[in-house]
């Protein structure tokens, strides 16, 4: 595509992503026809990736402050105190089109890019996650797309030397044309050493640093911001090819500069790369910028100013620097072997300004170009409301372990070990609660240049699609509340998280309507827990041939802990330690892991979200865990308190003799239904009395459930089934789904 | 004992070796770069895990030809101790200090988990803290770990106490189902012929905290201070 010689006709203009009255509008801040460059730039940073166009309107709503809140969504990823002058930096961020379209290389830079964002404010990321969502097991391109996806993943992140340490996979066929890959990385840096986009300082010198340039990524955002169709696949030019080398060079030479005061404003080039990283930072900073794309460094001859703004080329940042500092910046990178360039400056004029070969390619205003951004209220419908299934409309099963046996193998329940084993969680020697607990725990410094002791950060990702799909706003509200009890039983503080949504085409009511009440509920989950958004990425148009998949709006959450040594894990820690159930059960059925798994079912109303009880049950098991009396915690949640007794005893190997139900409750409801705020705990027989007198006092709900011991699960009544058993059953899914020997 | 970790470009693992040599000996190691042409005046060096050079060509490959290697390579000649881990393995390796290669692993994934090692000799300065036989839990991570030498050289490394690790069963017998990585006869570390370098797969740097799964890394590092002491 030539910027000379093009003509923009309406084909051009639908090319682009861009409707006619947008257009009409880039008319009017251009007051002429736009050139080609121009045009491209408008139809990124104008891409729902980009301008949130649709979504805008309703991320409003979700609360964002908090006093430990020190920089809010807006910038790079969300910055929160954890005290001690330290500062916990994160966010979350999708890469679903291009994972679909190329698994290993989408999944890569989609660590890459998340790993950048976090990097770019100052932090070394120390942690990373993931949230995986597959299509069915049985599709044909399942088993291909998570081989690739957790390569990838794998593959980036290894080498960048930073753990993976928690996330989740699961598998639904409304995912089978459009899996979701959401990343998410953890760093830390000290608070008064936080970097922001900002641009200042008039003539002072533009600077690229990192990779070459090439023809990959051309409109990815605008990709991204697209249904796929039968066609998709010829997209894949569209996917970026990642370098973890160069970004682990990168990130080594950033940290090092950023030791320095050389610099005064940075920005990451993700998404719309050059275009969107430039005009952030002159919008940001109320200034114009001027650059010179023949000063760009480039891997490939002959490009033009519209391929070298729009190309996606990973593992490169663009800054403003001091001039004073430039020698001494150039040193640091040179040492790094990466490429530095002074490409262009900041003027007074707020255009952006693009010259190559001495020719004016682009001109622009720069404040309309984000301000004048179309903002959409979409029409949106109300999901309609599921029935309330109640106990007796479910069969009761004959032999509860054989129900057991095969829930803890279903593929959403079943061991994720396959996956993880194949991520470094344990590189930088912080990483006290590897996956397959409630949140992972890693260790930090005890402050800035401190040692390493009892401090620890505590992360989870979490979604239940089913309940969002069923109820958006009760799974919105879940979607926070399982966050937030995840880190509270790792004994964490939890602080706030970053939300990555994940939905189908918003042109549709009902979608639309999805997203609208989703919102409302995590905004309602995120203000009753002091929980508060700190970054987040949307995604929509996650459909093929028109068919959208279960509404995601993942959650992850980030706590801090005091002293770790109290910080409990899911395995049983020792045989005769007493068994309690916190929280209120009523046997909720609707949407469970046990209808679906079990009867087939995917129905009913998700069980109700309330959130003062899931406050008190949190603060009660957090300030028991704080005083060393918790020996074992696990939140309950799929699949119900067997489930979570079952992944207990197989995280140990050690059993439990347990209490049959209460009697008023059916087997199936009490120990398969998935009431929320509940967690099953252990304390020492020693400390019975205390849990149970300090949980009357405050008037929480409790039931003793039996104790821990032998090499059994037994229930009373209900027979038994050996731990090995469960653990056998429990481990096969991965391995025979991907073929692999063991 | 004074130390010195060479860092390449792509290492990612240093940090980690710094730590556990401070924290074991009292004194913190030297960071040398690779670019440097001389290495200080230590007793020890390691050559730290990660992906130098982002492990083009072939793991270790390039590192082995960085101006510090010769540097490495001379003095562990007249005796110096060496420790390659993991990456640092397959460097030393590459460079000649160590028979045989690290293919890739028999699974064809990387493998991220702890793996129970036996130990071969306590005949050295890195392994004189174990027992012979003892057990250990130590976590690999690589995707490159398959040892493999002819069978020559295999039978002369263990007629020469060469072997210093093995993957083992948790009761330290041998079984094909705990070797991580498809390495002939489960070698998971050699020394080298005077014994004065060692390299192996597995990450005793990661292994030196209860709370963070095993302290059972901690034994080599107290070897080498106690062997390297001044």
């Amino acid at each position: 595509m030539s910027a000379v010689a093009a003509k923009i006709t309406p084909n051009t203009i639908a090319e682009h992503g861009l409707t006619s009255e947008e257009y009409d509008l880039i008319l009017e801040i251009m007051g002429r026809e736009p050139s080609m460059t121009e045009l491209g730039i408008f139809s990124v940073m104008w891409s729902e990736h980009c301008s949130y166009k649709s979504s805008r309107v309703h991320l409003k709503k979700l609360p964002t402050k908090a006093p430990w809140v020190i920089q809010g969504p807006g910038e790079n990823a969300g910055v929160i105190d954890i005290g001690d002058g330290q500062a916990a930096i994160f966010k979350m961020e999708s890469h679903n089109h291009p994972s679909f379209i190329e698994p290993y290389q989408g999944a890569a830079t989609g660590v890459g890019g998340i790993m950048r964002d976090v990097f770019t404010m100052g932090a070394r990321p120390i942690a990373n996650l993931n949230a995986l969502r597959f299509g069915a097991p049985d599709d044909p391109k399942t088993k291909h797309l998570v081989s690739g996806v957790v390569a990838g993943i794998g593959g980036y992140g290894n080498c960048m030397g930073v753990p993976t340490v928690g996330g989740e996979v699961n598998f639904h066929p409304s995912y089978n044309g459009n899996i979701l890959v959401n990343a998410m990385t953890v760093g830390l840096a000290d608070t008064d050493k936080i970097f922001y986009s900002a641009a200042a300082g008039l003539g002072n010198p533009v600077i690229y640093v990192g990779a070459k340039t090439g023809r990959d990524g051309i409109h990815g955002a605008t990709m991204a911001s697209a249904e796929f169709n039968e066609d998709s696949e010829e997209k894949r030019p569209t996917v970026q090819v990642g370098d973890p080398f160069t970004e682990k060079l990168l990130l080594e030479a950033c940290l090092e500069l950023m030791a320095t005061d050389a610099i005064v404003a940075i920005q990451d080039m993700g998404a719309a790369g050059l275009t969107s990283s430039s005009v952030e930072m002159s919008s940001k900073g109320g200034l114009g910028l001027e650059l010179d794309l023949d000063k760009v460094p480039v891997r490939e001859t002959g490009m033009t100013a519209y391929e070298i703004m729009l190309s996606e080329s990973q593992e490169r940042m663009l800054m403003v620097l001091k001039p004073q500092a430039m020698a001494q910046a150039r040193a640091i990178f040179e040492k790094w072997e990466l490429d530095f360039a002074e490409i262009g400056v900041l003027t007074d004029t707020g255009h952006l300004v693009l010259k190559k070969n001495g020719k004016v390619e682009a001109d622009m205003p720069v404040a309309p170009l984000v301000d004048k951004a179309p903002v959409y209220q979409r029409p949106w419908v109300p999901t309609p409301p599921q029935p309330v299934i109640t106990a007796n409309q479910v069969p009761a099963p004959q032999d509860l372990m054989a129900v057991l046996k095969q829930l803890v193998a279903a593929p959403d329940l079943a061991s994720k070990r396959w996956v993880w084993e194949q991520y470094d969680h344990l590189v930088m020697g912080h990483t006290v609660q590897r996956p397959g607990g409630d949140a992972a725990v890693v260790l930090i410094p005890a402050g800035k240049g401190g040692a390493v002791g009892k401090k620890a950060l505590a992360m989870s990702s979490d979604c239940t699609p089913r309940y969002c799909q069923a109820d958006p706003k009760t799974g919105g509200a879940q979607a926070v509340a399982e966050s937030w009890r995840n880190l509270t039983a790792v004994g964490a503080r939890p602080l706030a998280v970053t939300d990555n949504m994940n939905f189908g085409n918003p042109q549709r009511p009902e979608i639309m309507g999805q997203f609208a009440l989703a919102i409302e509920g995590m905004a309602e989950a995120c203000i009753a827990l002091d929980y508060p958004v700190v970054s987040g990425n949307v995604s929509l148009y996650n459909e093929t041939n028109g068919k959208g998949i279960l509404p995601t709006p993942t959650i992850g959450g980030v706590g801090v802990i005091a002293d770790v040594t109290k910080s409990p894990k899911v395995a049983f820690k020792s045989a005769g330690d007493s068994i309690y159930l916190i929280g209120e059960t009523a046997g909720w059925l609707g949407c469970s892991v046990f209808l679906r798994e079990i009867h087939g079912r995917e129905e009913g109303a998700p069980p109700p979200v309330d959130l003062a009880a899931e406050r008190r049950n949190g603060d009660f098991v957090r300030n028991l865990i704080e005083r060393g009396l918790i020996t074992a915690c696990h939140d309950v949640s799929d699949g119900g308190t067997l489930v979570a007794l079952a992944e207990m005893a197989m995280a140990s190997g050690i059993g439990a003799d347990l209490l049959a139900r209460p009697k008023e409750s059916p087997d199936h409801a009490f120990w398969f239904g998935e009431d929320q705020a509940r967690y099953v705990l252990t304390v020492r027989q020693a400390d019975v009395a205390v849990l149970e007198l300090q949980a009357k006092e405050i008037g929480i709900a409790f039931r003793y459930l039996g104790k821990t011991g032998g090499t059994d699960l037994t229930l009373a009544g209900a027979g038994a089934i050996s731990v090995s058993e469960l653990k056998s059953a429990h481990e096969a899914f991965f391995p025979k789904l991907m073929g692999a020997s063991k | 004992m004074k130390s010195a970790i060479v860092v390449f470009p792509g290492s990612n693992r240093e940090k980690d070796a710094e730590a556990a040599l401070t924290e074991i000996t009292g004194t913190p190691p030297v960071m040398v770069w690779h670019r440097d042409t001389e290495l200080p005046k230590v007793d020890l060096v390691l050559v730290p895990g990660g992906f130098s050079y982002g492990d083009y060509l072939r793991c270790g490959a390039i590192a082995a030809h960085s101006p510090i290697l010769r540097e490495v390579k001379a003095r562990a000649d007249q005796g110096m101790a060496v420790l390659g881990i993991c990456n640092g393995f397959q460097i030393i390796t590459e460079a000649g200090l160590l028979p045989g290669v690290l293919q890739q692993n028999a699974g064809l994934k990387f493998v991220c988990r702890n793996v129970n090692l036996r130990v071969e000799t306590s005949q050295s300065l890195f392994t004189s803290r174990y027992e012979k036989g003892q057990v250990l839990s130590i976590p690999v991570a690589h995707h490159e770990g398959n040892y493999y030498a002819d069978e020559k050289t295999l039978d002369e490394l263990e007629s020469r106490d060469q072997v210093a690790f093995r993957y083992c069963a948790p009761d330290g017998s041998l079984d094909p189902s705990h070797n991580p990585n498809g390495s002939q006869r489960a070698i998971a570390g050699v020394f080298n012929r005077t014994k004065n370098v060692l390299g192996l797969m597995p990450h005793p740097e990661n292994a030196i905290r209860e709370l963070l799964g095993s302290t059972d890394g901690r034994g080599l590092f107290k070897a080498m201070a106690e062997a390297l002491a001044a």
